[in-house]
């Protein structure tokens, strides 16, 4: 992964930054956000960046007034040791999975319960809130993946692999923020299976009837 | 207060509580560097001391100091992003015990303590008014130098006093548009790609931190 960092080309929008940062995302959004930060230090950066923006915008709101005992509230909640927040995600070693993504997914590729969704494709849903929804999506080497549209704003980011579509080649590390203008269809490279990370907050549009039809089943 | 009668002139004439001893040289190292916003910057390198101070010692003269001057605007933040006045309360006392939890944790070569507080704050409103599970990055672990630079510390400081002040500065209009991208009145596809904001400065500082973390890691 070290070695993939320096090449990463394709990196988060700031809106999707600031989004993260504000805490605004839906859940699926925000696991793709974490991946690609935990891959990627010049988004970590600038995500640390919008973080400074949220504290200035806090900074400068009216205080309120808190409860008269909410310093001693506060102390006794400490002094009680009930109250912990949730620790960072690490890496299990040589995973292809980051931290993060590895809190969804239960082992490693090979062991995942992968459900073929035609074309020799493999998805695996992750399970987040409805506001959006989130994927991992499994392409031979050398597959491509059907002609489709999106209603809303679609993320792939490459975990391993690369692809290839009418923008540009995505390597692993790489996000593809695509909208409704974007009509595209990635095909996987030789080598390695690609393995991706794909959110998007509306259904995909597959262009032609097999492909619409099969969407109905896999819920894509 | 510490907060409130620090001046740079008179970094020696410092009302400093015994238990911040050690962190005194702190404050006179950012009295002696700071060149820009010294007062301000001043004042974030005071609240750095609290908060080691609260690390260090469990000093609550320090936490309370760091209550009150933050809790106040995390339930007035907490309250614009649509929680009850009531809700409001209780996660800021959460959200200030956490800092207490996590005060190991804070790093201000890569934060400034108002940025560290409203993560919390951010956190705490995902986890209870969103009640969505939050997908954080992974922690990058500490090379061997594990106490972080002072100059490096300062600079952050400032950079993100001057990151305020840009903010204050922006016409009405887009200063308001930023403030609801942060309370939620705002989806991802409506906030602005370009917001005005000057970025730059402190994205480098973080990303050369970030390498030699890296390196240290090697």
């Amino acid at each position: 992964m070290m070695n993939d960092m320096t090449k990463i080309k394709h990196h988060l929008t700031e809106p999707l930054l600031m989004g993260y940062a504000a805490g605004t995302l839906p859940e699926a959004f925000n696991l793709v956000v974490a991946t690609h930060i935990s891959m990627c230090d010049d988004c970590r950066a600038a995500l640390a960046g919008y973080e400074a923006v949220g504290g200035e915008v806090m900074m400068d709101t009216a205080p309120v007034d808190v409860a008269e005992d909410a310093l001693a509230a506060t102390l006794a909640l400490i002094d009680s040791g009930k109250f912990a927040d949730q620790p960072a995600p690490r890496r299990t070693k040589d995973s292809v999975f980051p931290g993060p993504l590895q809190d969804y997914v239960s082992g490693d590729i090979d062991s995942l319960k992968w459900r073929k969704v035609g074309g020799g494709v493999s998805q695996l849903v992750l399970k987040t809130s409805k506001d959006a929804s989130v994927r991992l999506l499994r392409i031979p080497a050398g597959t491509a993946v059907p002609d489709h549209g999106h209603r809303g704003t679609e993320l792939t980011l490459v975990l391993q692999g690369a692809f290839t579509d009418e923008e540009d080649r995505f390597g692993a590390g790489d996000v593809e923020v695509a909208n409704e203008d974007l009509h595209h269809t990635p095909v996987a490279e030789e080598g390695m299976d690609c393995i991706c990370l794909a959110a998007t907050d509306a259904p995909l549009r597959f262009n032609g009837l097999v492909p619409r039809i099969a969407q109905r089943f896999i819920g894509i | 207060m510490l907060t409130e009668t620090t001046t740079l002139r008179k970094a020696d004439a410092l009302p400093v509580p015994s238990t911040y001893d050690g962190a005194k040289a702190h404050l006179k190292r950012a009295a002696e560097t700071s060149k820009v916003n010294t007062e301000q910057t001043t004042k974030r390198m005071a609240w750095v001391v609290q908060v080691y101070a609260v690390r260090d010692n469990q000093d609550r003269a320090a936490f309370a100091e760091l209550f009150g001057y933050f809790a106040p605007r995390v339930k007035s933040f907490l309250m614009k992003s649509g929680a009850s006045p009531d809700l409001a309360e209780e996660c800021t006392q959460e959200v200030m015990a956490t800092l207490w939890n996590k005060a190991h944790m804070f790093d201000p070569t890569k934060a400034s303590v108002s940025t560290w507080i409203f993560t919390i704050a951010r956190n705490r409103k995902i986890d209870i008014l969103r009640k969505q599970r939050r997908p954080e990055p992974e922690d990058l672990p500490w090379g061997p130098e594990a106490e972080p630079d002072q100059a490096d510390a300062i600079g952050l400081q400032q950079e993100t006093e001057q990151l305020g002040q840009a903010l204050a500065t922006l016409p009405e209009e887009q200063r308001k548009l930023i403030e609801r991208a942060y309370f939620g009145e705002l989806t991802h596809s409506q906030i602005a790609a370009e917001t005005g904001l000057p970025l730059g400065t402190i994205k480098s500082r973080i990303r050369l931190a970030l390498d030699r973390l890296r390196h240290a890691m090697k």
